[in-house]
């Protein structure tokens, strides 16, 4: 029982979602001889595929065609009273979140979210998490009885390659709950600007500060976006509370907490907040006028000077090392 | 946007959380809640947090987080919450907002904020056994409070700056078998409905639950507003009521044993200045995509 790790595994428009898979390959990665029993929380067919993934059982509830966190986490306890896990694990994504939470409610089991390592340690398992926006971390234990429950924060633990000589029987769970009083019920969906990468998921984050002086002025960020594969755009509180970007770009302790390979500052001094929603990336470049500013203290690489004239060059550079 | 409604909130139908509890605190419970045209029950939970500049500080070994000369202040989240809940009670022309919070006494602070702000009430969950609670623990004590408070609409910050969970609010709807609008920047209340902008992983949702609601709140969801100095003068002379494992009917027990403990706390590795990129804006592109490809490796 302490082997068998069962994951949630979320889908978006009948694909399963990147960061799930990423989950469910950091469960396997921890000891060769993990049991993982993929739970697919919707509609995608696709299912049969987390066995390329390391998954040796898949169930699959597809009649959870939008997500709402009683129905899914009564799924979930289901199939931990059928399959005994010795973990629940999922993605630290916004529904995620509400799952596990809900989920350990259920089961009276504290989870631990949003963890950024994980090690196998005897029959238990030791996490660190993010503590204070990453101004901190914090090693945290589990208590009490089977099973322990946890989130991965997405973008963090590498899939692994599929391999496709692997396969398994998708179980279908047909006797999915109904709609209750306890359920949300989706009237409509809202798609972010042309289905952008966002940027906790990105591997490279251009943000825009302060200096970018306008909204018009975002348009030479997006070009270099443009020029970087999975590359997202992101901002500092200043640029966001001047009304020149949407909030959900907004990177810092009261925005969204990136960790990707490359992080490129530009035009952001680099407060206190600011940093803790970037400092884990693992490259950071700043560009900035003002050679005294605190991004400089943090920066692998920095430019001293005006962002309008590096940007348009780097984006000429970018292109023609991917074109 | 047409799934909104402008409509004003009713009362009709609404349906409340049934209080099982005995309540042997000090803190009066509205009476006349219930279905026919009792009055909006609004909760708002609040955390008192590190202010965002503060510097993280260790104890020894890293058995904890420093408190001494920390400036506390409500979390910057709970502030949308607050707001929430004066704009609906201002919108329905009439209710009653209860501010809750757990902690020790210094958390009395933003309880006298929160009415300095407009909150009717306000409640203190105060017990040395709370001292020590995992999420779970503190999801079970605010849901018991919860209860007893008979709420309709429950509002939450989306989440506590510090831990940065971000699970009470799903918990406590989850032990109270409520709806939860998770993150939501936009709340309308029609009748027995709420209808909330949720923010996803790759957009938003609008969603329609049933009240009595838990709803947490993101920024964009409102501006709040600065206490005034009436409100301020005002708040000073509120009683703040204060309830214990006791007063909530709780098992000291299961408080008293949470099932996940954050053992012990370690600073980042420093990051320390690296290189700065000399000459033309063509050289240094130049340059700098070229270290970033051979030796970063990051492209």
């Amino acid at each position: 029982m302490s082997k068998i790790y069962l994951v949630a595994i979320e889908t978006v428009d009948g694909k399963i979602r990147k960061s799930s898979i990423e989950a469910l390959c950091a469960c396997k990665h921890l000891a060769i001889d993990n049991y993982i029993v993929a739970a697919v929380l919707g509609p995608t067919t696709d299912a049969g595929a987390l066995a390329q993934y390391g998954a040796s059982e898949v169930y699959q509830a597809a009649a959870l065609e939008s997500f709402s966190g009683d129905l899914f986490a009564t799924v979930m306890a289901d199939l931990n009273e059928k399959i005994h896990p010795g973990f629940i694990a999922g993605a630290a994504t916004i529904f995620g979140r509400e799952l596990m939470g809900r989920l350990g409610a259920k089961l009276g089991r504290c989870p631990a979210t949003d963890c950024t390592e994980i090690h196998a340690d005897g029959d238990m398992v030791k996490l660190i998490r993010p503590v204070y926006s990453g101004k901190a971390r914090a090693i945290v234990a589990f208590q009490g009885e089977k099973p322990h429950l946890f989130t991965l924060r997405p973008n963090v633990f590498p899939a692994s390659a599929p391999d496709s000589t692997l396969a398994c029987e998708v179980r279908q769970i047909m006797d999915a709950p109904a709609r209750r009083n306890a359920s949300t019920k989706v009237v409509e969906k809202v798609k972010s600007g042309s289905g952008a990468l966002d940027v906790t998921e990105a591997q490279v984050v251009v943000s825009g500060g302060r200096a970018m002086k306008g909204p018009e002025n975002f348009e030479i960020l997006r070009k270099l976006v443009a020029a970087i594969p999975n590359a997202a755009l992101g901002a500092s509180r200043a640029a966001v509370d001047a009304g020149w970007i949407d909030h959900h770009h907004q990177v810092g302790q009261t925005g969204k907490v990136v960790s990707p390979q490359l992080y490129i500052a530009c035009g952001i001094s680099g407060s206190i907040q600011h940093l803790a929603g970037m400092s884990s990336s693992k490259v950071i470049v700043a560009i900035n006028k003002d050679p005294d500013a605190p991004i400089f203290k943090f920066a692998t690489y920095g430019i001293v000077g005006d962002l309008f004239q590096y940007i348009p060059k780097i984006t000429e550079e970018m292109k023609k090392m991917f074109s | 946007m047409p799934v909104f409604s402008s409509r004003s909130t009713k009362d009709s139908g609404v349906r409340k959380i049934v209080n099982n509890h005995a309540c042997n605190g000090s803190f009066i419970v509205s009476a006349g809640v219930g279905n026919q045209g009792g009055i909006m029950n609004i909760v708002v939970c609040l955390k008192q947090v590190f202010s965002t500049e503060a510097k993280i500080r260790l104890a020894p070994v890293g058995k904890s987080v420093i408190e001494d000369q920390v400036e506390w202040i409500v979390n910057p989240y709970d502030e949308f919450a607050i707001e929430e809940a004066l704009k609906i009670r201002e919108a329905k022309g009439g209710g009653s907002i209860t501010a809750i919070t757990i902690g020790p006494d210094r958390c009395a602070t933003i309880l006298r904020s929160a009415m300095a702000l407009g909150v009717d009430k306000a409640l203190h969950l105060k017990d040395p056994l709370f001292e020590s609670l995992d999420a779970l623990g503190t999801a079970h004590v605010l849901a018991a409070a919860i209860k007893k408070l008979s709420a309709d609409i429950i509002l939450f910050g989306k989440q506590g700056v510090g831990m940065d969970q971000g699970m009470v609010q799903a918990m406590v709807a989850e032990i109270l078998d409520l709806p939860l609008a998770n993150i939501v920047t936009k709340v309308t209340i029609d009748g027995n409905t709420a209808r909330c902008l949720r923010e996803v992983d790759d957009g938003a949702e609008v969603v329609d639950c049933a009240l009595p609601v838990v709803i947490s709140t993101q920024k964009g969801l409102n501006e709040p507003r600065m206490a005034n100095l009436k409100g301020i003068m005002a708040a000073k002379k509120k009683p703040i009521d204060v309830w214990t494992t006791e007063d909530l009917g709780l098992d000291a027990a299961f408080l008293g044993s949470p099932t996940l403990v954050h053992e012990k706390y370690e600073l980042p590795p420093p990051r320390t200045a690296g290189k700065i990129l000399q000459g033309t804006p063509e050289e240094a592109a130049r340059e700098l995509v070229a270290l970033l490809r051979n030796d970063a490796r990051v492209i």
